[in-house]
């Protein structure tokens, strides 16, 4: 009768258990953390290999797109997601908006000493689980331990790897005067949604976070009217008026906006005016913002609208020539008014 | 969102607006709007491009951020830094520049504990967790922030709490709009024809219309109490016109559903409780006033931050070039300011004017500076 017993280890204590210094030392505790919690959770064939990196074919005809974004929300779960399905749909979507499709992601933890094994294994279940629904798996990751205070919680980062046709032609840098611009849907949900949890606020509200995956909605707009879209970009930190902002520097040109046609629902209208925010700066983790061709706007318009992800989808400005690149809107009141780049911090650890 | 969005209906807002334009004739008009709740509904809501031209809004100096002279800021900064006390304040005050390129939010960078909260009430509660720690909360504002900060201190009195106090920066309205109306270029030089106020709204709740009469009759000027929403700034221009049209100078209420004569009188009673005059109180563009700010009676006097701490207030000059004061007594615009725009701007503002989206040159650049320049909106095909 032989003594070897079966693990010659003792699993993870996920339920009491707290992350301390040994598990982001490389050792033993490492190794399992790593095997008990993210490869049982993510399981893909690159993180099965154990190796350093992981290694991919690129298909003929296109070029490699590479995003990273780091994720240091707070708090860490909210009301329609957590940091962990928001690393990945952030992720996917920085990759998504340079008009790519996302394949791959890298995520890198830093794990503050005493954080409750239980609450990493939720981050890393939801994270899991965001990932397979894009079908864009997690390939490659990293560990680090800080100690108690110096971090808070979790943060992380993660990096995707996605492939773009050498047909297609994405960027900041390309409106146009006379141009569409469409948004994917009402905005200042994700902001709002963060902050009614945050302790010094802490409100009663039904509001849920819209973090989501974008990148099929944004392969049927491309597959809708080839060459039609221009420009793409979500409209995260800083809100839609600073993605605007953006767009028009880059590219060069001004925007006129119409204040009556941008939907905001009236939970976040009512939150906004409580707090003394305005929507179009308010974060949306699963919201786009499109400048395409005006011939080919209904096109994109519509297939935008079929699907689940942009059913209030709406056309909500024009491109316009302008050496000072303002981004002007008529007022729902009847007056005209610039919106202006976010200036300072209006939500500090809001992504 | 109901009792909101009927104050923000476009249709009704170009109805007055043709009354307005119907009405305002034969002559000029300018009208102070004293609050930055107003300058801020004013740019926001694009308002100007409704009014007609011969009607200009000057806007005041009710925004309470930009007001605070920088000899305040570092003694809440003082607080934090060389005496190791949470300072609790309200979001805007942290960006106002201070001296030596501080401002709170940079103090805070360099290790002080400075927070930000949405009440004074909040401040207590940081006291109350933290009873090895001494917690300040640096108090501003006009008559509308002034009674929550006297319920903290009497509350703080109650429970007898010994590690919370207050640096007390309350200002007072009646006492600014005074002393714009005593300001050379108004009384005497007649180079600011400033024909009537746009009252204050939030502050009238608390302080009543009653205060505004002696403006209206000893300076023979119309005041119109006012709501925030753009709606009630367009109908209290359009009452400000008539009573112009009409030789009248008398207080009346646009805002008569939050605002009656006398006020909320139990507010009143407790910030008398609480508080007493200063008798001179530094405003960053208007130099001292007279009797324009609060004080904490001496019965509160272990809440008091500035005796508690052994302060001294050391008034620090503003830029030269800052055309703030101007500004703020509707002498000047922003755009007649050397540094708007280019030295002064809202990522890192000079003058205290560009401090809060309240203030008037922020206000400018944030939602009109594209007035100032012709832009091609036409596009072609």
């Amino acid at each position: 009768m032989t003594t070897a017993r079966k693990n010659y280890q003792r699993p993870l204590d996920i339920r009491n258990g707290r992350i301390d210094m040994g598990h982001g030392a490389g050792g033993r505790a490492a190794a399992q953390l790593i095997e008990e919690l993210f490869i049982a959770a993510f399981d893909s064939e690159g993180l099965r290999q154990g190796n350093d990196g992981a290694t991919f074919e690129v298909p003929a005809g296109h070029r490699l797109v590479m995003a990273t974004d780091g994720h240091v929300v707070s708090p860490l779960f909210f009301p329609g997601g957590d940091v962990g399905s928001l690393s990945v749909h952030g992720t996917v979507n920085d990759v998504a908006m340079c008009g790519a499709r996302p394949l791959y992601l890298a995520a890198s933890f830093i794990i503050e000493e005493g954080f409750p094994l239980a609450e990493l294994k939720r981050i890393v279940e939801s994270m899991a689980a965001a990932s397979r629904a894009a079908g864009v798996p997690i390939v490659t990751g990293d560990t680090k331990v800080v100690e108690r205070g110096k971090g808070d919680g979790v943060f992380i980062s993660t990096t995707g790897i996605g492939v773009v046709p050498h047909s297609v032609d994405i960027g900041g840098a390309n409106a146009r005067p006379g141009d569409a611009v469409l948004l994917s849907g009402t905005i200042g949900e994700h902001g709002v949604a963060v902050l009614s949890k945050r302790e010094s606020l802490d409100f009663e509200t039904t509001i849920e976070s819209d973090s989501a995956a974008l990148h099929t909605l944004v392969a049927a707009m491309l597959a809708a009217a080839p060459g039609a879209v221009r420009v793409l970009r979500d409209p995260t930190r800083g809100g839609l008026a600073t993605t605007l902002n953006e767009i028009a520097r880059q590219s060069g040109v001004g925007m006129m906006l119409d204040e009556a046609a941008i939907p905001v629902l009236p939970q976040v209208d009512a939150a906004c005016e409580l707090l003394g925010l305005d929507p179009l700066y308010v974060a949306n983790e699963g919201k786009l913002v499109a400048v395409c061709a005006p011939e080919h706007a209904a096109a994109v318009l519509a297939a935008m609208r079929a699907h689940p992800l942009g059913g209030r989808a709406v056309r909500i400005g024009i491109v316009t020539e302008d050496p000072h690149h303002f981004v002007q809107m008529e007022t729902r009141f009847g007056g005209c008014r610039v919106v202006d780049w976010l200036s300072g911090e209006q939500l500090p650890r809001i992504c | 969102m109901k009792y909101i969005d009927e104050f923000r209906d476009g249709d009704l807002a170009r109805k007055i607006a043709e009354r307005l334009h119907d009405e305002a004739q034969g002559r000029s008009y300018s009208f102070m709007e004293f609050c930055g709740g107003h300058t801020h509904a004013i740019s926001r809501y694009g308002i100007t491009e409704l009014l007609p031209a011969n009607v200009r809004m000057i806007h005041g100096p009710g925004c309470p951020v930009c007001v605070l002279p920088i000899g305040r800021i570092d003694l809440a900064i003082r607080i934090a830094l060389e005496h190791g006390a949470i300072v609790c304040t309200y979001g805007d005050t942290m960006r106002v520049p201070a001296s030596d390129s501080l401002s709170l939010v940079r103090a805070k960078a360099r290790g002080g504990d400075i927070r930000m909260v949405y009440s004074a009430t909040d401040a207590l509660q940081i006291a109350r967790q933290n009873p090895q720690r001494e917690v300040v909360f640096f108090a501003i504002g006009f008559e509308t922030t002034t009674p929550p900060t006297a319920l903290a201190i009497r509350t703080a009195h109650r429970e007898r709490l010994s590690n919370f106090s207050v640096l007390c920066c309350h200002v007072l309205t009646p006492s600014a709009i005074t002393h714009i109306l005593e300001s050379p270029e108004v009384r005497q030089y007649g180079t600011v024809p400033i024909d009537g106020f746009v009252g204050p709204a939030h502050v009238s709740i608390v302080i009543g219309s009653a205060p505004y009469e002696h403006f209206a009759q000893e300076y023979r000027k119309p005041v119109v109490i006012a709501g925030f929403e753009p709606l009630d700034v367009m109908q209290a221009v359009l009452m400000l016109v008539r009573q112009v049209n009409e030789g009248r100078h008398e207080v009346e209420n646009e805002f008569t559903r939050a605002v009656t004569a006398e006020g909320n009188l139990t507010a009143q009673a407790l910030v008398a409780e609480v508080f007493e005059l200063r008798p001179s109180f530094e405003w960053r563009g208007l130099g001292e006033v007279p009797y324009s700010a609060l004080k904490i009676r001496p019965a509160f006097a272990s809440f008091d931050a500035e005796r508690r701490f052994g302060l001294g207030y050391r008034p620090v000059a503003d830029n030269k070039a800052c055309e703030c004061g101007a500004i703020l007594r509707g002498v000047k615009k922003p755009t007649d300011c050397k540094i708007f725009g280019t030295v002064c701007t809202p990522e890192n503002p000079v003058g205290s004017c560009m401090v809060s989206s309240e203030g008037a040159c922020a206000a400018h650049y944030s939602y009109g500076r594209f007035r100032d320049i012709p832009v091609r909106v036409e596009v072609a095909a």
